[in-house]
């Protein structure tokens, strides 16, 4: 055996060392085998860390796999090992080096712990989400390997709870969860970002996080479970109408009123009850029970008894929760009780815990089908199981005195029963139950004394013992003549019952010391030479205290008033009673008792803390780790969005708040708006989904959405207008992510993502009237039309008609499902260099089609800036048809395109356009990164124009964000040929940074690469075709002169940046 | 090679557990003993340490551990407990052993058992074990020891994959398989070809590695191409039911689900909608699923998984009443004198919606003292375990003239007392192309791509829990 071991061993370390491949791959697999057997192959470790720095990832793979298993036991061979790693962890590619870290911090080697940190805090700032994904993985790693660098990690954690992408966001809570649970100051900031994202986080994340946010919750809010919680609904609409944390209802006089971010918890988790995982389910019926007002809980009730119907080990714990659960609150579960019916196939942990939830339910209205249901039970070939049942029926009896005596009768029946095991236990319930209303009880008594000499049970029979004893006044003839029996048998009796004939025994001396005085004494006596102390004891202990002697003086009087005094009845109570000092849904709620690690979830504070901590305040433009650009745009931004998209006469609305309203914050017109504009609101939502998208998309810029809010207030009646076209709600909110409103316009979806499908909820849930106004739109664009007309014919006192005004629609889906599908979407990535957020993007809106030309149909076009949806390659055109002819079009879609190859991605044809009536759609065109135009035929039922769309050049690009550092390795790369550059003159009023950036980003859709010198601009992006890396870079040198230089090997495009770049900044 | 064999067989058969445990355990001490240490101060760390596959008979045939090793003797615990359960299910998933948590899963005859060492959400964990028996199911077609121990590599790279340091990475089938090739029978040869093509430099391993887990739609493979693209979608409903002794319907309810199997290239954003949405009542929805779409408008939304996927389960609210497609007749009784019992069972077709009920089965679980049956099945096959006391009449098609009887004799052991409970019948049956709900599918529309796609659904109808009580 030893030798074949040691032969097999050999054998293996020759195919390590072999030159071919397929023998190492194939080695490796069997010491993979090994592994999993648990055999120990650690002799093999020299043969094995010698290819680890093999190509093959197969091989490489189990490599890894074999280094974790022993590093630990082969310290000095595995440091071997380690610069290999190192060198991935620079690796362009993001998958390479978030293996390497994966693989380093678990090598469990204290010595290299210094080397760990230092990878981590590197992957902690890279560019790709999945790396960072992984340091916040490493962190744990880490910390168990050596918990002294604990102050490093949660500086650590905390960069990385800033994290936006919904891929880091699980990883790094549940980091911040095993570091630092208490630091809850960390969250603060993080708060309404990680409710915002919840949706879109991986499932496992979204356990860790709710469960994090709970015990967040508790510590912030106030209880909600007061008086005047009813409130709470009126609270709930004011937070919808308007986002702004600060407002408050001016009316003190109501009791309670919910934390809007409380509110924002309550709210983002819900969907998540439809999650199919049922760990995500579960917690965030925790979440609900633990932090939701009473009245709400019961939200969770279906999704929880929908899991059910999951794995038996799921049911196990999730019933176990209902069962703690329903101890306080019945309603919550009576309407499902029948869900809770036993099956004859269940397993017995789950029969048990089903008739416990049973139990719990039964009240006056719904006991005896309760009881119907238990009798069925009762006769289950599973004889614990139908133990537990007659207990049940025994608390039932108990709680609901209705069905007290029924239920006694129930079961003096089942003292007939064949099985010893019923019996026994109805024997054990009867007598509690005859405690706790001993009244004329006596036949049962006498019953149960008859059937005495037939249960064995010692448990039952001790209970019969001591009922006989405690009532033998009821039963004077019979009593004595049981303890002549007992007398008889106590040598062979079971302590259980020697102790109670003993008690029998003395109680019986004291009420009918004539009979039974005799027996006593002999009782006493042999239970004085028991072969158990406790039995001695006892009797010795009674003998002094009844039989009088010269010793016992004091005692014995008392005796009577000892031994028969009244006793409490017992209390039959659930075993679940208690459980809830544990959070629901942990593994300490599950075995009752305090699992190593568990966190008290705290009590409410009384008085809550402060709430501006939550406020995430505006970060400035050049620190920004993803670069925003702060205050400059704001202003603009409102200016832009309307004028461009909305008409003239929302440009008085939008100038004002614009200016005036930028930074004001809180204001306090919201709330008015809820408590009145029922139905307004409704069609307020939509726009308020944009405000809201634009908000938590940018994450730092409270005030810019909240003049857009304020806006809006000013604007309702025109809102009220436009409302009756609930599409606009979609168009509105795609084109807030590109305007300027929203920094985060084209790329980084994953902050847009959570924020806008989140908005879309909230419109979606809110209003169910606008909701279905747009259902019928969708389906029926025609109608929709005429609605649209009719309010708008209402309310147009005020405003000049426009033709296009009213707010592009989209009649078909396109549009809405691209926002639909940011909300999808997780994080947007390119391969290394992370695609992301500002675009300043000035919308410029260019001619399609005049209307003269077109019969009636005019088209205009511009670049949201966005990732196109349809193909990564291609970029996004949105095209606003308008119909200024006085007839209706039909079937508008594209035809013929030229050349023939052009890849476009063409809108769904549209069915009709009324008069007046305009839409927006959005198309993806492949340009192949070149500024030829792409031509098309834009078709009516009856004609078709040619039409073409030439894009300039900058906007064949997507943002990049990449580090200074980065940026500077990347221009290296990108030298000689394909570099040009030149000094240019700036107009004066573009030498502040800000309005450079403002220049650039009009002209081109670059992403701002943060720089540590003043004088130094740099803009990175990649061409939407090929993804070439194009960085631009501004040196300013005197006043008004500047180095220009860009770095791509697309040389044409560089060319024709560099001219278009020099032309912006020429200008004022 | 033989001798290689014969000492893997040695191995395999010797199943000298704490062997190998102690020899693991010896070489490592010093420094084993310093990590134990560590949890004991720290405590904190992962969600999941360690995981063992235990058969039905407690031979432990697989462990993996994401830290350091566990020794396998904390199984001990579980096999204690497992021993003295009488039926594997009825060992509880939640164990506490005095240093760690052992939470279990039982799933096609083997017990997937994870070590825990910190507070962490049970269903978290049985969740996530659940799904690495879904993902080997789904690797291998079955999930078994045998085949687990043939792919142990497959398997060891997938547990590493799916978890790090305890907590769970890729779940996602379509990401799995995009890292980790399902085995067939061309694996080998691929596998050097694609040494051979794709190493030569180091620059092109990302191609080999997942692109989805990045993507804004984790669970698509990326780049995915058919020639014929198609798109299927099988509404399954169950009905769970409770029977009475006279045939009442103490609960009845229906429970529905839709697997989906699509092989589509590209994007395809489908949407599916119903004719009748209101009839569910609580739904559950694959991650593809946009909410706000189903909230808004009732219509499914999404952009689909490559492959089979379940798109939805749903509840039927219970205000609709349940049609039960069959009628149970039953006798079973046993006799107080004389050995024995008498049982007569017929089914005939209830509320079938004009289809037909196939494959039906009757399961009756007999009490302990019934020795054997003599019975006569007037369709279909019955058996008898004589170990289990399982009886299970296999009947196949209903037919409405003849509905199908079994009748006859049960004989009891002698001496043993009349058993107090009649066994309760579990019925199984199929009715095709009804949703016995009444749900139907209005639409199934494709955005995002040019092609038009095969589309089918097709509906089914089975009995879930339907139990019948005597």
């Amino acid at each position: 055996m030893q030798l074949s071991h040691y032969l097999w061993n050999e054998d293996l370390k020759e195919m390590l060392e072999s030159n071919k491949e397929s023998l190492k791959l194939e080695a490796m697999k069997r010491i993979v085998g090994l592994i999993a057997k648990g055999k120990n192959a650690s002799e093999l470790f020299p043969a094995v860390v010698k290819n680890v720095a093999n190509k093959n990832i197969e091989l490489k793979k189990l490599v890894y796999v074999y280094l974790v298993r022993y590093a630990e036991e082969q310290q000095d061979l595995a440091l071997l090992s380690i610069s290999t790693f190192q060198r991935a962890l620079k690796d362009p590619n993001q998958f390479i080096r978030a293996s390497a870290l994966r693989v380093l911090s678990s090598i469990r080697v204290p010595i290299i712990v210094p080397i760990m940190m230092v990878a981590i805090k590197e992957a902690a700032a890279d560019l790709s989400p999945y790396v960072r994904k992984t340091s916040a993985h490493a962190i744990q790693k880490l910390y168990s390997l050596d918990p002294d660098q604990k102050e490093q990690l949660i500086e650590v954690i905390e960069k990385l709870l800033k994290d936006k992408s919904t891929l880091v966001a699980g990883s790094v809570v549940m980091a911040f969860e095993d570091v630092c649970p208490d630091r809850i100051d960390l969250i603060h900031k993080n708060y309404r970002k990680l409710c915002n994202l919840l949706v879109d986080v991986e499932e496992w994340g979204q356990v860790v996080i709710i469960s994090m946010l709970t015990r967040y919750a508790r510590t912030q809010f106030v209880s909600p479970w007061k008086e005047g919680a009813m409130f709470d609904e009126n609270n709930d609409k004011a937070f919808y109408e308007s986002d702004s944390e600060e407002k408050k209802d001016p009316t003190e006089d109501k009791p309670y009123i919910m934390d809007p971010d409380h509110r924002l918890l309550l709210r983002n988790t819900k969907p998540l009850l439809q999650s199919r995982n049922t760990a995500v389910v579960m917690s965030v019926a925790q979440l609900y029970w633990h932090l939701a007002p009473k009245h709400e809980v019961s939200a969770v009730t279906k999704s929880l008894v929908r899991l059910l119907r999951s794995h038996r080990e799921v049911q196990y714990i999730v019933l176990q929760n209902i069962a703690t659960m329903s101890i306080q609150r019945k309603g919550m579960f009576e309407p499902s009780m029948k869900s809770f019916y036993v099956r004859s196939t269940d397993a017995t942990h789950i029969k048990t815990l089903k008739l416990e939830i049973l139990t719990n339910l039964a009240n006056e209205a719904n006991i005896s089908t309760i009881l119907r249901e238990f009798q069925t039970y009762v006769k289950s070939q599973d004889k614990a199981f139908a133990a537990a049942t007659i207990q049940a029926i025994g608390r039932c009896a108990t709680n609901i005195s209705e069905v007290a005596d029924t239920c006694l009768n129930g079961l003096v029946l089942l003292l007939s029963n064949r099985d010893e095991t019923v019996v026994a236990e109805s024997v054990v319930v009867i007598k509690k139950l005859l405690q706790t209303q001993p009244t004329q009880h006596s036949e049962i008594i006498k019953h149960m004394a008859k059937l005495f000499d037939n249960i064995t049970v010692p448990m039952a029979r001790a209970s019969i013992l001591w009922l006989m004893g405690e009532y033998c006044e009821k039963v004077p003839k019979i009593a004595p003549d049981v303890l002549r029996k007992m007398a008889k048998s106590f040598t062979v009796e079971e302590d259980i019952v020697k102790l109670q004939i003993v008690n029998l025994a003395a109680k019986l001396y004291l009420t009918n010391s004539k009979q039974t005085k005799l027996l006593t004494q002999y009782i006493l006596n042999l239970g004085k030479y028991d072969q158990n102390y406790d039995i001695r004891d006892r009797t010795r202990f009674i003998r002094q205290l009844i039989v009088p002697s010269e010793k016992s003086g004091a005692l014995n009087k008392y005796a009577r008033r000892i031994l028969l005094a009244p006793k409490p009845a017992p209390l039959l109570e659930s075993a679940f009673k208690d459980r809830d000092r544990y959070q629901l849904g942990t593994l300490s709620h599950s075995l009752n008792t305090k699992a190593s690690g568990y966190q008290e979830l705290p009590d409410w504070p009384a008085v809550a803390p402060d709430q501006s901590v939550r406020n995430v305040e505006i970060i400035e433009p050049v620190k920004e780790w993803a670069p925003s650009l702060g205050k400059a745009k704001k202003p603009k931004s409102g200016d832009k969005f309307y004028s461009d998209e909305e008409d003239e006469k929302e440009e008085e609305g939008s100038d004002s708040s614009g200016s005036e309203d930028s930074s004001s914050s809180s204001s306090s017109g919201s709330s008015e708006e809820s408590g009145s504009e029922s139905e307004e609101e409704s069609s307020g939502t939509s726009e308020k989904t944009s405000s809201d998208s634009g908000k938590s998309s940018t994450g730092s810029e409270g005030s810019s959405s909240d003049s857009v809010q304020n806006k809006k207030k000013k604007k309702t009646k025109k809102v009220v207008k436009k409302k009756s076209k609930p599409a606009a709600a979609d168009s509105d909110s795609d084109e807030n992510g590109n305007g300027p409103v929203a920094s985060s316009s084209s790329s980084s979806a994953e902050s847009s993502s959570g924020s806008e499908t989140d908005s879309e909820g909230d419109s979606d849930s809110d209003s169910p009237a606008a909701q279905k106004k747009k259902n019928n739109v969708k389906s029926k664009p025609k109608v929709e039309v005429k609605s649209k007309k009719e309010v708008s014919l209402l309310d147009l006192d005020d405003f000049s008609p426009a033709p296009q005004s009213n707010t592009p629609k989209s009649a078909v889906l396109s549009s809405s499902l691209l926002s639909d599908l940011e909300g999808l979407s997780l994080s947007n990535v390119s391969p290394t260099i992370q695609v992301t957020t500002p675009s300043f993007g000035p919308m410029k809106t260019h001619e399609l089609l005049h209307h003269m030309t077109g019969k009636g149909l005019s088209a205009k076009y511009h670049f949201p800036r966005q990732p196109c949806l349809y193909q990564p390659s291609m970029v996004g055109v949105q095209v606003i048809l308008t119909n200024s002819s006085d007839h209706t079009l039909e079937e508008i879609h594209v035809g013929e395109r030229n050349p023939a190859s052009l890849n476009i991605h063409c809108f769904n044809t549209i069915e009709r356009l009324e008069p007046e009536a305009s839409v927006t759609v959005s198309m993806g065109i492949d340009f192949s990164d070149s500024t030829q135009a792409a031509n098309f035929q834009l078709c009516t039922k009856e004609d078709g124009f040619s039409v073409s769309i030439q894009p300039a050049v900058g906007e064949l690009l997507m943002p990049s964000t990449m580090t200074e550092q980065d940026f500077s390795k990347e221009q290296g790369k990108l030298l000689g040929m394909n570099e040009i550059s030149e000094t240019i003159t700036m107009a004066t009023a573009n030498t502040s940074s800000q309005a450079i950036s403002k220049q650039v980003l009009s002209v081109a859709n670059l992403g701002v690469v943060s720089s540590s010198q003043s004088n130094f601009h740099r803009f990175a992006g990649r061409t939407v075709s090929s993804g070439d890396l194009v960085l631009v870079s501004l040196e300013v040198k005197e006043s008004c002169s500047a180095l220009l230089t860009i770095n791509t090997e697309k040389s044409v495009m560089a060319s024709m940046l560099l001219r278009d770049l020099k032309q912006a900044l020429a200008q004022a | 090679m033989s001798t290689k064999r014969n000492f893997i067989d040695l191995q395999r058969h010797l199943k000298d557990r704490t062997r190998g445990a102690f020899s693991a355990a010896h070489t490592l001490l010093p420094y084993w003993h310093r990590v134990t240490h560590q949890w004991q101060l720290e405590s904190a760390a992962e969600m999941i340490h360690s995981l063992f596959l235990i058969n039905h008979t407690g031979d432990i045939f697989l462990e993996k551990h994401w830290k350091s090793v566990i020794s396998r003797g904390v199984c001990d615990y579980f096999l204690e407990v497992k021993e003295k359960a009488v039926e594997p299910e009825n060992v509880p998933p939640v164990l506490q052993t005095p240093h760690h948590y052992l939470i279990s899963i039982y799933r096609d005859k083997l017990f997937f058992l994870s070590v825990i060492q910190t507070e962490v959400p049970p269903l978290f964990v049985i969740e996530f074990l659940h799904r690495v028996a879904d993902t080997f199911q789904d690797y291998f077609g079955e999930c078994s020891e045998s085949i687990i121990k043939d792919n142990v590599v497959t398997v060891y790279e997938l547990l590493e994959e799916m978890l790090d340091n305890g907590f769970p990475l890729a779940t996602e089938s379509n990401i799995l398989k995009e890292m980790i090739k399902p085995p067939t029978i061309l694996r080998s040869v691929v596998n050097t070809l694609t040494v051979l093509l794709f190493f030569p430099g180091s620059s092109n391993v990302g191609d080999k590695l997942p692109t989805g887990q990045l993507s804004n739609i984790p669970w698509r493979r990326a780049a995915v191409k058919y020639t014929n693209n198609e798109a299927y979608f099988d509404v399954i409903e169950e009905i769970d039911a409770i029977l009475d002794k006279s045939g009442m319907t103490v609960f009845a309810e229906i429970q529905g689900v839709i697997e989906a199997c699509t092989r589509l290239s590209g994007m395809p954003d489908l949407t599916l909608s119903f004719m009748n949405p209101r009839l569910l009542d609580d739904v559950s929805f694959h991650p593809c699923v946009r909410f706000k779409r189903w909230e808004s408008e009732r219509v499914l939304s999404f952009i689909p998984p490559d492959g089979n996927f379940t798109l939805m389960t749903y509840h039927v609210s219970s205000q609709n009443l349940v049609a039960i497609p069959v009628y149970v007749k039953q006798n079973i009784s046993f006799f107080e004198t004389g050995s024995c019992g008498r049982l007569d069972i017929t089914i005939g077709p209830k509320q079938t919606m004009g289809k037909m009920v196939e494959g039906l089965m009757v399961t009756v679980h007999m009490p302990k003292a019934v020795l054997s049956v003599n019975l006569t099945a007037s369709q279909g096959n019955y058996t008898y375990d004589l170990a289990t006391k399982v009886l299970v009449w296999d009947i196949g098609k209903l037919n409405p003239q003849k509905p199908p009887n079994l009748r006859g004799t049960l004989s009891v052991q002698s001496g043993a007392p009349r058993p107090e409970e009649n066994p309760a019948l579990d019925i199984k049956l199929k009715i095709q192309q009804l949703a016995i709900s009444g749900l139907k599918v209005n639409r199934l529309d494709m955005y995002g791509e040019k092609y038009k796609p095969f589309k089918g659904v097709k509906y089914m109808t089975k009995a879930g829990k339907f139990q019948v009580r005597t």
